[in-house]
């Protein structure tokens, strides 16, 4: 009976997703809305015990003197609980603590990772770009074309260059692409049939 | 806007009661139901010889509208510019008939007045611009429970060797063997994601086998909903092996919400626990080049499959083995086994050969400049 409440709610919510797609009258509408809400205040829910589960884990970690993860486990803990303090105290707004530690702190820590994704480029490309077979070389000239194309020097050398990365880029590319774009939409279409008839139940744990 | 006032110079005034009515005769003003709505909206047209060829002399173009039962006064419902042709009044109540007129002015106070058919608005039950939508959802679902159907009454199908799934055993053995753990990344995507749920069932095959191997799975997530499903997934694959007293909690984990927050965490993951497997099954979105660069440089063997047709190019370059658009959500079935699934796939098939067929028959009718079979496939 346990598993067999969540399976009638996940038919009856997406058969009623399913159909809302084709009615247009505000009582579909609404009660779209209305579970989109819904939606939102589990998510709201499942935030805090988020929130337990990453200060359960590394308290657990900063106990344990033998764990190579302790002193990190103690930068979150120090790190949760700071902002914490500095947002009850002096509230969340423009010029508070809070807003201090996101802007020098926080923001400069994720530029800092996305900036490393141009060094990764560099060595993916490296490595994918070595001419080991016939179908490495196509794919080092194609890319070789592509990132001319992109760059100003790529028309300096000739206005040829862009035009034909354009063309590789909207024409095998997109190819390829739109047929990998099908099977995805297909094999959605399934698992959801699969999910909404309970045929797939793993999400619920087992099967 | 409602108190505006349209003033109409005397000398014009007879002038234009007189014109009104071949005017009305030759000028087409036409109301009607905004279709395939839920409602509270009015569509209002105009055109005919007449208002083309008087748009010159006008500056202004006012459109009114009354409510006829009440016999209340005209008010403005909106003032537009006099090239328009076409208004969508979405303050209208629904089952109460108004009526509209339309109004052109010149600031010398000449005025073009055409005046509608009282018409009512209400909602509709069915949007049959969608209709071409719901036979191609009739058409897939026929075909998917046929297939199942006949995988219920005992009919195999084949399913050709998937590389990058097949490689999920060796992976799990490579890691016992090493005293290492695997990581098991879903990326960024939400509960609700389709791919997301693939995912889940992917976890629950590689968690049976780390179950029976007693090898330590790490799932750091990004979505608590999915930390919390991801806990119940994981649990019920050691029971189900077994083995529950193996499952450590602790080790599947909610880390942040935030992009780089998150890659920077599994990279530190990676780095100080040097996994020998990773698996990247999920949506990713630029975090996906810095997780499997990072699992790279420590020597991992690493399997991604990703229904981001974008971050699949990085996971191509970075990974030993990946999972290419359909071959992902077909990977529940791949490793559970279950006939059912397997007969959906198969149904997959079947609808991917329906896709391809009208993609050729389309682009031949394109070419030969016949356009009807490609309007099929618009959706409003």
């Amino acid at each position: 009976m346990y598993r067999r409440i969540p399976l009638i709610v996940c038919f009856i919510f997406g058969a009623f997703m399913l159909i809302q797609f084709f009615v247009p009258h505000r009582v579909s509408t609404e009660f779209y809305e209305m579970t989109l809400e819904w939606a939102q205040i589990i998510y709201a829910f499942a935030l805090l015990v988020g929130a337990l589960m990453l200060m359960k884990h590394h308290a657990v970690n900063a106990t344990r003197k033998s764990s190579d993860d302790r002193p990190f486990s103690i930068i979150v803990i120090a790190g949760i609980a700071t902002m914490c303090i500095a947002g009850l105290i002096w509230g969340h707004g423009e010029g508070t603590v809070f807003n201090w530690f996101f802007q020098n702190v926080q923001a400069p820590m994720q530029s800092t990772m996305f900036s490393l994704l141009a060094f990764f480029v560099a060595s993916a490309a490296f490595r994918g770009f070595r001419a080991r077979n016939t179908q490495a070389i196509f794919l080092l000239i194609a890319a070789t074309i592509v990132m001319l194309g992109r760059v100003p020097i790529g028309e300096l050398i000739s206005p040829v260059i862009p035009q034909v990365a354009d063309w590789i880029l909207n024409v095998p590319s997109m190819a390829a692409r739109r047929g990998i774009y099908i099977g995805i939409a297909l094999g959605s279409i399934a698992t959801s049939l699969r999910v909404i008839l309970g045929i797939e139940r793993t999400y619920l744990g087992g099967s | 806007m409602t108190d505006k006032v349209l003033y109409i110079h005397k000398p014009f005034l007879i002038l234009l009661i007189l014109t009104l009515i071949p005017f009305s005769a030759q000028a087409a003003i036409d109301t009607y139901d905004t279709p395939n709505d839920g409602g509270n909206s009015i569509t209002v047209t105009w055109g005919g010889e007449v208002i083309a060829q008087s748009r010159d002399k006008f500056t202004s173009l006012d459109i009114q509208r009354q409510k006829v039962a009440e016999s209340a006064g005209w008010e403005t419902a909106a003032v537009l510019p006099v090239t328009d042709s076409v208004f969508v009044d979405d303050s209208v109540k629904d089952n109460i008939p108004y009526k509209y007129r339309i109004v052109f002015s010149a600031p010398e106070g000449e005025a073009l007045i055409f005046e509608s058919e009282p018409v009512k608005s209400s909602p509709q039950f069915f949007n049959t611009k969608r209709l071409n939508v719901l036979i191609g959802v009739i058409i897939c679902c026929v075909i998917l429970f046929y297939y199942i159907y006949e995988s219920r009454k005992g009919k195999k199908f084949y399913l050709r060797p998937i590389g990058g799934l097949q490689a999920i055993d060796d992976a799990v053995g490579r890691a016992t063997e090493m005293g290492k753990p695997i990581l098991y990344s879903a990326g960024r995507g939400k509960m609700q994601r389709v791919a997301t749920i693939a995912s889940m069932n992917v976890l629950s095959s590689v968690a049976t086998k780390t179950a029976e191997y007693n090898t330590p799975l790490i799932f750091p997530n990004s979505e608590p909903v999915v930390a919390a499903v991801a806990q119940e997934v994981v649990y019920e694959a050691y029971l189900k092996a077994g083995h529950p007293d193996r499952y450590n909690p602790d080790d599947v984990f909610y880390l942040t919400d935030s992009q780089f927050g998150y890659a920077a965490a599994v990279d530190g993951i990676m780095v100080r626990r040097k996994p020998a497997t990773n698996l990247f099954i999920g949506t990713f979105e630029a975090e996906s080049l810095i997780l499997a660069e990072t699992g790279n440089s420590i020597g991992a063997i690493q399997i991604a499959g990703t229904d981001s047709t974008i971050q699949l190019a990085f996971f191509i370059v970075a990974c030993d083995y990946f999972l290419i658009g359909e071959e992902y959500f077909a990977a529940s079935g791949y490793l559970s086994k279950d006939p059912m699934v397997l007969g959906s796939l198969k149904g997959q098939d079947w609808l991917k050969i329906i896709v391809g067929g009208a993609i050729i028959l389309g682009a031949v009718l394109e070419t030969a400049g016949i356009g009807f079979f490609s309007k099929l496939f618009g959706i409003g």
